[in-house]
């Protein structure tokens, strides 16, 4: 019984990811229609900047800032790549975004190869969440808590900000009519880059967070971005809610199958892809276009 | 309909009283390679409500789009307060107190009545209050927590007009209002558009409904293949009227 509740929680924390990323994922493609390639590698970059924050001969800059530098950094960099690039492709086939996105990934991915190989470096988790705790039926080391919880109120921060603010109003009113949007008196062009930027942070969050848990390696986010596209189209391209809990769900079946089942614990997700694309094309709660 | 409402309007917003607020001149439009415009000329003095008439496709819309800075290719000259914005961004032509609602009303599925109504910025002082706004459009106060689509057509059409009373825009441009809407609607419109010209806004409409047109506008302008080909006022309209009738073949 210890294992499978140790599965569990492996599946939770790996459903952190896939919903913080998945949440970013859809955030971009609601606003920019563009399907974000390069996120695997930007969430990559937001753990080498916790790693580079914390060790480099000036400053000594520990975990906690790095939860709000590293995204914040990593979003500006985002918001470059979108003002140089990206925004050329409006009105373009999704394809176009997605070779260039793609091409984006390999680029950031070979650079950090090229400087730090391919073998992971190690990131001490912080002094406050060092330990576990015996729940009785399960140990539960208190980083991996940490995770769960902060991810999950990440998410309902950003599911807030989207769907029950002004801001948020005028994002999804600009993913339906940017145009008309813009004649309001709305920045239309910098609100999209400013959303760019918060997906990418989002997926920064998620690296610093997974850096004391997985390393720190140039092809962590190459690992992730399959299954976490799989998650996006399981919950529904563009949808904010759907992302954040179809991420968790199948963090948890992953972690089950590897309990009942191992031997499936790797293809369960594109197996339940297939069925979701199947019976419903639009994803559990994505709408029809 | 009860008039106490819009109360501490000014005689004319945004503009002194008869002064030219907007000044088009051999204004040119393109969609991709289809050139749409050929040479727009018209006017149009703060407080009046000037209507452009045409067929379908004469590209009365189209000019409100480029005055509004919605069309990618434009040339010519726009001046609006004896500023040239046909270089300016649709959003700070907006900013400028010019407000656009158009033609598919433009409500957004995703947003509940609320939230379409509050969504377009307040761009200067002098909007109407939500509590105004209600007057107007009392059915709009019963449906704020619907979906914006899934009010009635008439409904959508008061909820598109309403939102951009809020902003304090006072040069208001409306397509064709009345489309599709029953004549008891299309009336309340009218009773709307009226009291807004009471109220002191210059209105820039596009009419096929030139009954409707008729009973609100002060001038006229007919628009035929991208270019204007004919204007007179509403005290020359019964002199016109069987001009008018050949220009938009009814």
């Amino acid at each position: 019984m210890q294992a499978l509740y140790a599965q569990l929680l492996v599946g939770l924390i790996n459903g952190s990811f896939y919903a913080l990323l998945s949440l970013g994922l859809a955030v971009i493609f609601g606003m920019l229609n563009i399907i974000n390639f390069a996120h695997g590698a930007l969430y990559m970059m937001g753990a080498f900047v916790a790693y580079f924050l914390l060790n480099n001969d000036y400053l000594s800059i520990g975990y906690w800032p790095a939860l709000i530098i590293a995204p914040i950094v990593v979003g500006i960099f985002g918001m470059i790549l979108e003002r140089t690039m990206l925004q050329w492709l409006t009105g373009l086939d999704h394809l176009y975004g997605l070779l260039l996105t793609f091409g984006m990934a390999l680029i950031i991915q070979g650079v950090f190869q090229n400087y730090f190989g391919s073998s992971g470096l190690p990131y001490a988790i912080p002094d406050q969440l060092r330990g576990g705790m015996n729940l009785g039926f399960m140990f539960l080391p208190i980083y991996r808590g940490w995770v769960v919880i902060f991810s999950l109120v990440v998410c309902l921060a950003t599911w807030f900000l989207i769907e029950k603010t002004r801001l948020g109003a005028y994002l999804r009113a600009a993913t339906e009519n940017p145009t008309l949007v813009r004649a309001f008196g709305i920045n239309v062009p910098r609100m999209i880059t400013l959303t760019y930027g918060l997906g990418v942070g989002l997926a920064a969050l998620a690296g610093v967070l997974s850096a004391p848990i997985n390393q720190v390696r140039p092809l962590m986010g190459a690992d992730l971005i399959i299954v976490v596209f799989a998650v996006v189209v399981i919950g529904g391209m563009g949808s904010i809610m759907g992302s954040i809990i179809t991420g968790f769900a199948l963090g948890v079946i992953e972690g089950l199958t590897k309990y009942f089942y191992p031997e499936a614990s790797n293809t369960v997700v594109f197996v339940l892809m297939v069925l979701v694309l199947l019976v419903k094309p639009t994803g559990l709660t994505g709408r029809a276009a | 309909m009860p008039e106490t409402a819009i109360a501490e309007a000014p005689a004319t917003r945004g503009g002194s009283t008869g002064g030219t607020i907007l000044e088009v001149r051999n204004l040119e439009a393109w969609y991709g390679e289809s050139h749409i415009l050929h040479g727009i000329n018209f006017d149009v003095r703060a407080g009046e409500v000037v209507t452009l008439l045409g067929r379908n496709g004469a590209g009365k819309t189209t000019t409100l789009k480029s005055v509004m800075g919605i069309i990618g290719k434009r040339t010519g000259s726009v001046k609006f307060n004896n500023q040239d914005i046909i270089r300016t961004s649709s959003d700070k032509i907006a900013r400028m107190g010019i407000a656009f609602c158009p033609e598919e009303r433009g409500i957004f599925a995703s947003l509940d009545v609320r939230e379409n109504l509050l969504l377009p910025p307040t761009v200067r002082a002098g909007g109407l209050s939500l509590d105004q706004i209600f007057e107007l459009f009392p059915n709009l106060k019963e449906r704020l927590g619907s979906q914006g689509t899934k009010l009635s057509g008439g409904e959508q059409q008061m909820l598109a007009i309403a939102r951009i009373l809020r902003t304090g825009a006072s040069f208001l441009m409306l397509d064709e209002p009345t489309e599709g809407l029953a004549p008891v609607i299309i009336q309340q419109i009218g009773h709307t558009i009226a009291r807004l010209k009471k109220e002191g806004f210059t209105i820039l409409l596009v009419e096929q409904n030139f009954r409707f047109a008729s009973t609100v506008a002060d001038r006229y302008y007919v628009v035929e293949h991208g270019k204007i080909i004919d204007g007179f006022s509403n005290s020359e309209l019964a002199a016109n009227m069987d001009k008018l009738h050949t220009y938009l073949g009814v």
